[in-house]
């Protein structure tokens, strides 16, 4: 009995964080049980999306500095020597 | 004292050599620390140094070899109050006595180390540093928090070792001085204000493991991190430390306390990404092959599915049934018409037998065995008794007829 899913975020929207575990989920559901062949190629489908976003994000993937300035964050300026 | 006038002569040599075994069989004094200021230094080519300790009452000369300045390495200037460890010495051409020296320290270290050892051996036995304390560092960490100067090269090292293996994470600063008077309560601020119990109540995500570390430097610039305050911060921490101050040889009460220790600032960072971009990547391909390998056995096993059905489907297809069904009529049919052949043939033969009988009592079949029919001419009859017998009279036999007259 497949699990009632809200409707799957757009994969651009997604963290590095949130794409990796869905895909972790997509790929033992896919080991795990036999679900229909559609639903299947469905996850397959998102699947891919997934590990583009993935690949996507790493590429362009730049360190975020921020100071504890008090209790809020304010972004941190490196001095390039 | 008169002299003895009858007692030996000792040479110069002789009296010094007295001299030096008497000083150097001491050993209270081949194994001494001692404390002055710095004066007349002088590092000539040879690489040994020279200099006289001195404090307000005398002085004494030390001599340090190269190969225990090429070894330690001391900071000396004219005027630093140093203590020097060494033995006692005689130099017999000058017939001075001389301090070789092996190991220099600022002045005060000493009671540094002595304040160093009582309060490791006082945390220790509070279990501050217990193994069982420590508590792993995540492998993928989001957040980093860093807790260093905000100026110093160590942020630099820790900020580029981030940079080039994990650009994914983001690093939350909490600036600190990590020396002088105010960089314990500064540092013990900086490590609570990046604790969950500070960073919910600002609406803020706490890190998942925060880098504590300083550059290198003398034991009073790392002592900061000696400091009570801040080792007892460091061992309260929610969030797991790895601590990376000063050089591999440096070692302080933050690194036993920290759930990792790293010799250097850069180390710490590495530490703290055990998960690296290149990691990530590799992770990402390998699900890529398995979700390809998956959906294809998948579709192969559909396939192999879809195949079975079809050799069953063509088993029980009405085709099959529709082609007997027509073999049966093919079958009643053939029967059918032989059934009616014989029917037929039945009939005929005995329309034949029939025929042959019917043939048989014809009346003209009599004639042609020599029988005749008479009949009177005049009204047709046949004569069957003499009586009939008159007047013209018509014989037929087999092949015609002629006439006749009765005679008699």
């Amino acid at each position: 009995m497949p699990k009632p899913k809200p409707a799957p975020k757009p994969v651009e929207e997604l963290s590095y964080e949130e794409s990796l575990s869905e895909l972790e989920e997509i790929v033992e559901a896919l080991e795990g049980e036999q679900n229909p062949l559609d639903e299947a190629m469905k996850l397959f489908e998102r699947g891919q999306a997934l590990i583009a976003r993935c690949g996507a994000l790493l590429e362009s993937a730049q360190l975020k500095v921020q100071k504890l300035v008090g209790e809020s964050l304010a972004d941190f300026e490196e001095k390039s020597e | 004292m008169q002299p003895s006038l009858f007692t030996e002569t000792l040479t110069v040599s002789q009296l010094t050599f007295r001299i030096r075994k008497l000083l150097e069989d001491n050993p209270e004094l081949q194994d001494v620390w001692v404390t002055g200021e710095v004066s007349n230094l002088s590092r000539p080519a040879s690489g040994h140094i020279y200099f006289t300790l001195k404090d307000k009452n005398a002085s004494l000369r030390c001599v340090m070899w190269k190969s225990d300045a090429a070894r330690t390495r001391p900071n000396l200037q004219d005027g630093a109050a140093v203590e020097a460890h060494g033995k006692i010495a005689v130099y017999e051409p000058q017939g001075q006595y001389q301090l070789i020296v092996n190991l220099i320290r600022p002045k005060g270290e000493g009671a540094l180390f002595q304040e160093f050892a009582r309060l490791k051996a006082q945390l220790e036995a509070e279990g501050l540093f217990d193994p069982e304390r420590k508590r792993p560092i995540p492998e993928l960490p989001r957040r980093i928090g860093v807790v260093t100067s905000a100026t110093g090269a160590a942020l630099r090292d820790i900020l580029n070792t981030l940079r080039r293996r994990l650009p994914l994470v983001e690093v939350i600063l909490a600036p600190a001085p990590v020396q002088g008077v105010d960089a314990p309560p500064a540092l013990v601020n900086a490590l609570h204000s990046l604790n969950p119990s500070t960073m919910l109540r600002a609406g803020l995500q706490s890190p998942d493991v925060i880098i504590l570390a300083r550059g290198g430097g003398s034991i009073e610039d790392l002592w900061a991190f000696n400091d009570e305050r801040v080792v007892r911060a460091v061992a309260a921490s929610q969030i797991p430390i790895v601590c990376g101050v000063g050089h591999e040889t440096d070692f302080t009460l933050c690194d036993f306390a920290a759930d990792l220790r790293a010799p250097t600032p850069t180390a710490a960072a590495e530490l703290a990404t055990q998960t690296t971009l290149e990691n990530l990547q590799f992770q990402i391909a390998d699900y890529q092959t398995r979700l390809a390998d998956l959906i294809s056995s998948r579709v192969a096993d559909h396939q192999a599915l879809i195949s079975a059905l079809t050799a069953r489907l063509r088993f029980v297809s009405p085709e099959r049934r529709i082609q007997s069904e027509l073999q049966l009529l093919d079958e009643l049919s053939r029967r059918a018409f032989s059934g009616l052949t014989h029917r037929l043939q039945l009939q005929s033969a005995r329309v034949d037998g029939l025929s042959r009988r019917l043939t048989a009592l014809n009346p003209e079949a009599i004639l042609s065995r020599g029988y005749a029919i008479v009949t009177r001419k005049t009204d047709g009859r046949v004569v069957a008794k003499v009586s009939d017998a008159k007047g013209d009279m018509n014989v037929r036999v087999g092949d015609g007829e002629f006439g006749v007259i009765r005679n008699s």
